[in-house]
């Protein structure tokens, strides 16, 4: 493996600025790996190479957006430290993946969908257009649950995805090809995306950074939706200066989606923006500065959701260690997070299946073939039957019955209604215990200002494990959705190896809306005070 | 075909009417009628993956107008709901509609209860072509409608049919929409039920759908009623359902029942946040309202002296008032001002198939063809009195000249004076020609010296003709007096 990709990606893109080497080289490094690695992990439906090495040659040929001193540029004379992330192409030349459910122009969107196999969007997402413009390389488009249905990469049109610490595991889902891309060195980074962990869980899974943004923070412009009110685009990450200078460049108000928050409309009650600073500072300065008297707590409703041994044991390492410094610790109760889970699947399957319903065989994608294949069809009920139960794995065909069965006449008021409340009792439960954004500082007495607990209850698990028990898998989200339920951030980071499986165990670091500074500036202390986790055996094993 | 007195027939409406915006409801695509198929879509309005939806802030305020021109309440929070159904023309499988609640309600318009009224988008078009094929043209897809939902309170389908056509009038006035019926612009399902005269209860109603012109309203629901009527008095049982009607053959056809209905699984569009609009924002609507069009007509005819004839007119158009009154504004001549727009400005519109707009230069809404350049603004229509009312250029000579005014878009006096046709007031210019027009008849001037004193304006003429209708005629009146003395 090229030295180059044991590099972070803050790294390399130092390295990039400072015309170390080519973005050719790094970009080919990626791709060698790349080749390298997919027949045993699966991690890409497209491997993007001919359009990255294009783009790599195309930077090489334009030179660095602010190249060294030497060449120039700026006020000559003087040394111009330009710390990467400040400037515009803060990810010049840094080779990045994306789920396959985010749309990218040139190349295919599946969604690990059989329905959209061949599609080619017409148009950039938004995070796609702010990752172009900040100077990245975009090598693959990476496997996922089909359109993001599930929580172990299995439920994929184009095999499923497996895990780099143990092929035999599942990488977690549905973001399982970028986590796996991310942990396999790939890519530097990715981006996934996070209904209901979907980012966080695959990255406790394979020992990476993810973290999904407070709903609003990141445009969802061109990402195919699942859950429009719990979807959100967040990195994936190997570090968390990395994850912070990735979500830097995605975040941000678009006005192309009407649900995107336009902080810069309230810039007096906000906290930071500052995510690059507030993680180098979690990164150097002295653990006891930070700690002392923060005030975290401990959602009981996690802790006691039956997590295994070993996960528990290295979290509470963890705890310890913050307490060391000066932390202080305190049990808070989520009283509504027992019917979490229920309010989530009625209320993301109910929005899936009107999200879905575009997905009908008659303008693209898809289109069934009749059961007498040389016939046509008999009217147009028949077309969206064989287009839809052609097109759509069974995963994805439940979920659409289950919302549209949660929508119809008569069951809208029992179920819909119902969870929409829970929602509401839930996000009282969460300010009760964070206090609310806009308040700012935990002033207000026996608020937090940060909320920790395992993102999953236990690690990876097996391959085939999760099939034929959907309420199992429905229950791997079990912690992280949540946070998806009441539109708060979270970073799951991993704090070292279980005991027993030797696979990675995974903190999940919860804030206050559009706090998601301070979640990195913990996180980064976080990440000092955990054992490493090395690298990952099960495709080193194999990929030498 | 009559009902008896033994039935009374109960109606109610459904009206959907297309705003006048400039582009969709949702997206930034153009909001126009008869483009080529498919040439005004982009990956919103025609349901990309991913693509979302971004709520026009100006259909908003339309819909208040339609509101507030209603009577209605308008709710400052109304909700956006996802309607789902499947149909090719629909391209994310669902509508984008209000539910609960809708922007406007409780309204009520020509003694009719409104209920409510509510913005949707529209669906696009299925053309079946000849060979079994149906092709999907999206332009329509995702253009802003309301729907304005009344209360049952017809008693007669003429007077439904009546209450579209003045809702149509004051919603064209409004500038909320250009309602083309033929282009679908303004569609209506009518519901129609019958009970015994007296009685209090409704009978079960059928919905007939789509019905695009008033005489169509009219006569299906006549021919519904009369359905209703022959079943009830055979014994039999209506089915609640929706119905088409088919004005060729003049009977209504069953489309489906109730039992049959979609379940539209109707939820708040997670895409959209509430519309909220303030207090602020509503008054600031009615504000800019245009008059309704009887409080404009009182005004003309009780301030500025019109005659109900040139009332009838300038009144009856929100464009026409506002632009008579933009001149009116610089220049304070009424009776001139009107008089140049009925008699010259509005013939010659027709003359050259033109609308008011685009010969004014108000023109630019989508769909009425280029504007005609130079545009004969209200500025220039009140330079025009105003050249006309100094003298400088005689109202003849304004008439003669008013086509190539439109064309060249110079300014009256000017033109006059290209072709030495301003208006000659300088007494020793006119007295040759008024002594020549003398000397060349003098039987007439014997006659008139006799004491034919009507012979006067025969010797006006004689003059003008001289300067080629550039006399003042006060003063040609005054010189031949003086010169037949």
């Amino acid at each position: 493996m090229s030295a180059l990709l044991q590099l972070s990606l803050s790294e390399v893109a130092k390295g990039l600025q400072a015309k170390e080497y080519k973005v050719e080289e790094v970009v080919s490094a990626c791709l060698d790996r790349t080749v390298a690695t997919e027949p045993k992990l699966n991690a890409c439906i497209s491997v993007l190479a001919e359009q990255a090495l294009a783009r790599a040659r195309e930077l090489d040929a334009a030179g660095p957006p602010c190249p060294a001193p030497s060449s120039g540029c700026g006020n000559a004379g003087s040394t111009p430290v330009v710390p990467v992330g400040e400037i515009a192409q803060s990810l010049w030349g840094v080779p990045i993946g994306l789920k396959d459910n985010i749309s990218l122009k040139g190349s295919r969107q599946t969604c690990a969908s059989r329905f959209m196999e061949n599609f080619q969007p017409c148009y950039n997402a938004e995070v796609s257009d702010r990752l172009l413009a900040a100077g990245a390389v975009i090598t693959a488009k990476h496997n996922l649950d089909e359109f993001a249905m599930g929580a172990g990469t299995e439920n994929s049109a184009f095999g499923r995805t497996h895990n780099p610490w143990d092929l035999d595991r599942v990488p977690g889902g549905s973001s399982g090809g970028s986590a796996a891309a991310v942990a396999a060195r790939q890519c530097y980074a990715a981006l996934g995306s996070d209904t209901g962990g979907s980012i966080r869980q695959p990255a406790g899974f394979c020992g990476c950074v993810g973290l999904k943004p407070s709903y609003g923070r990141v445009s969802r412009y061109g990402v195919a939706a699942f859950g429009t009110s719990f979807d959100q685009v967040g990195p994936l990450t190997r570090t968390v200066e990395d994850c912070a200078r990735l979500l830097a460049v995605i975040a941000g108000p678009d006005a192309k989606d009407a649900t995107s928050a336009r902080l810069d409309l309230f810039p007096d009650n906000l906290p930071g923006q500052d995510f690059v600073a507030q993680a180098l500072i979690g990164a150097s300065r002295e653990p006891g500065e930070l700690l002392k008297g923060l005030k975290i707590g401990l959602p009981v409703e996690f802790w006691e959701s039956g997590v295994s041994a070993e996960v528990e044991a290295a979290c509470r390492d963890i705890l310890n260690k913050l307490e060391g410094f000066g932390a202080i610790l305190l049990p808070v109760s989520l009283p509504h997070q027992k019917y979490a889970l229920a309010a989530y699947q009625v209320m993301s399957t109910a929005e899936a299946s009107t999200n879905l319903a575009r997905f009908d065989g008659v303008r693209f994608g898809r289109r069934g073939i009749p059961s007498d294949s040389s016939a046509a069809f008999d009217d147009l009920q028949e077309l969206y039957i064989a287009s839809r139960s052609q097109g759509f794995g069974p995963e994805v065909q439940r979920r659409i019955v289950l919302g549209t069965y949660m929508l119809s006449s008569g069951c809208y008021e029992t179920y819909y209604r119902k969870a929409a409340q829970v929602r509401r009792l839930l996000v009282q439960d969460f300010e009760k215990a964070l206090g609310s954004a806009v308040a700012g500082a935990s002033a207000a007495s026996g608020t937090c200002d940060l909320l920790l607990a395992p993102t999953s209850a236990a690690t990876a698990c097996k391959q085939g494990a999760l099939a034929g028990d959907p309420l199992m898998a429905y229950k791997m989200d079990l912690l992280t959705i949540g946070l998806n339920l009441v539109g708060l951030p979270g970073l799951a980071l991993p704090v070292g190896l279980g005991r027993e499986s030797k696979l990675p165990v995974s903190l999940q670091v919860m804030g206050r809306a559009f706090d998601e500074a301070a979640m990195l500036r913990l996180g980064a202390v976080i990440e000092r005070l955990a054992p490493a986790v090395g690298e990952p055996g099960g495709v080193e094993a194999v990929c030498k | 075909m009559r009902i008896t007195k033994k039935w009374e027939t109960v109606i109610g409406l459904e009206v959907h009417v297309q705003l006048k915006t400039e582009t969709k409801l949702f997206c930034s695509c153009p909001n126009k009628f008869g483009a080529e198929p498919n040439a005004h879509v982009c990956p919103g309005c025609a349901g990309m993956p991913g693509a979302l939806p971004v709520l026009n802030a100006r259909a908003v305020e339309l819909a208040v107008r339609a509101g507030l021109a209603l009577n209605c309440r308008i709710n400052l929070e109304s909700v956006f709901a996802r309607k789902s159904y499947f149909y090719p023309d629909l391209p994310a499988g669902f509508q984008t509609s209000q539910l609960e609640p809708p922007i406007c309600a409780a309204g009520s318009f020509e003694g009719i209860r409104i209920n409510r009224i509510h913005l949707e988008d529209d669906a696009g078009k299925c053309v079946h072509a000849g060979n079994g094929e149906t092709l999907v043209d999206l332009n329509r897809a995702g253009t802003p409608l309301i729907e304005i939902v009344t209360e049952p309170d017809f008693r007669s389908p003429a007077q439904a049919a009546e209450f579209m056509r003045r809702l149509r009038y004051l919603l064209v006035y409004m500038g909320v929409t250009d309602a083309n019926m033929e282009e679908g612009g303004m569609r209506c399902d009518v519901n129609v039920s019958l009970r015994p005269s007296g009685s209090e209860a409704y009978g079960t109603r059928t919905e007939l759908k789509n019905l695009n012109s008033f005489n169509n309203i009219e006569d299906a629901a006549e021919c519904e009623a009369e359905r209703h009527r022959e079943v009830l008095e055979a014994g039999g049982v209506l089915v609640q359902e929706t119905r088409q009607f088919d004005p060729e053959n003049g009977i209504t056809r069953a489309l489906r029942s109730k039992e049959e209905a979609t379940d539209y699984r109707y939820f708040p569009n997670p895409d959209l946040p509430a519309v909220r609009i303030s207090r602020e924002f509503v008054e600031a609507v009615a504000a800019a309202m245009p008059e309704q069009p009887e409080a404009r007509a009182k005004r003309y005819l009780d301030d500025l002296g019109l005659h109900q004839e040139e009332v009838a007119i300038l009144a009856a158009s929100a464009e026409l008032g506002d632009y008579f009154e933009a001149a009116l504004a610089l220049q304070n001549s009424p009776k001139r001002l009107a008089g140049l727009i009925l008699g010259e400005l509005l013939p010659e519109c027709n003359r050259r198939g033109l609308g008011i707009a685009e010969v004014t230069g108000k023109a630019g809404h989508a769909g009425q063809g280029e504007p005609v350049a130079p545009v004969f603004t209200a500025e220039r229509l009140a330079h025009t009195a105003a050249v006309i009312e100094s003298g400088k250029v005689s109202l003849k000579v304004a008439h003669e000249l008013f086509a190539d005014l439109l064309d060249s878009g110079e300014a009256l006096e000017k033109l006059a004076e290209q072709r030495g046709l301003l208006q000659v007031s300088d007494s020793s210019a006119l007295e040759g020609a008024v002594l020549e027009a003398i000397a060349a008849n003098p039987e007439e001037a014997a006659a008139y010296r006799g004491g034919k004193s009507k012979l006067l304006s025969f010797f006006v003429g004689q003059v003008m003709r001289r300067t080629k209708g550039a006399g003042n005629p006060a003063l040609i009146n005054e010189l031949l007096k003086k010169h037949l003395q």
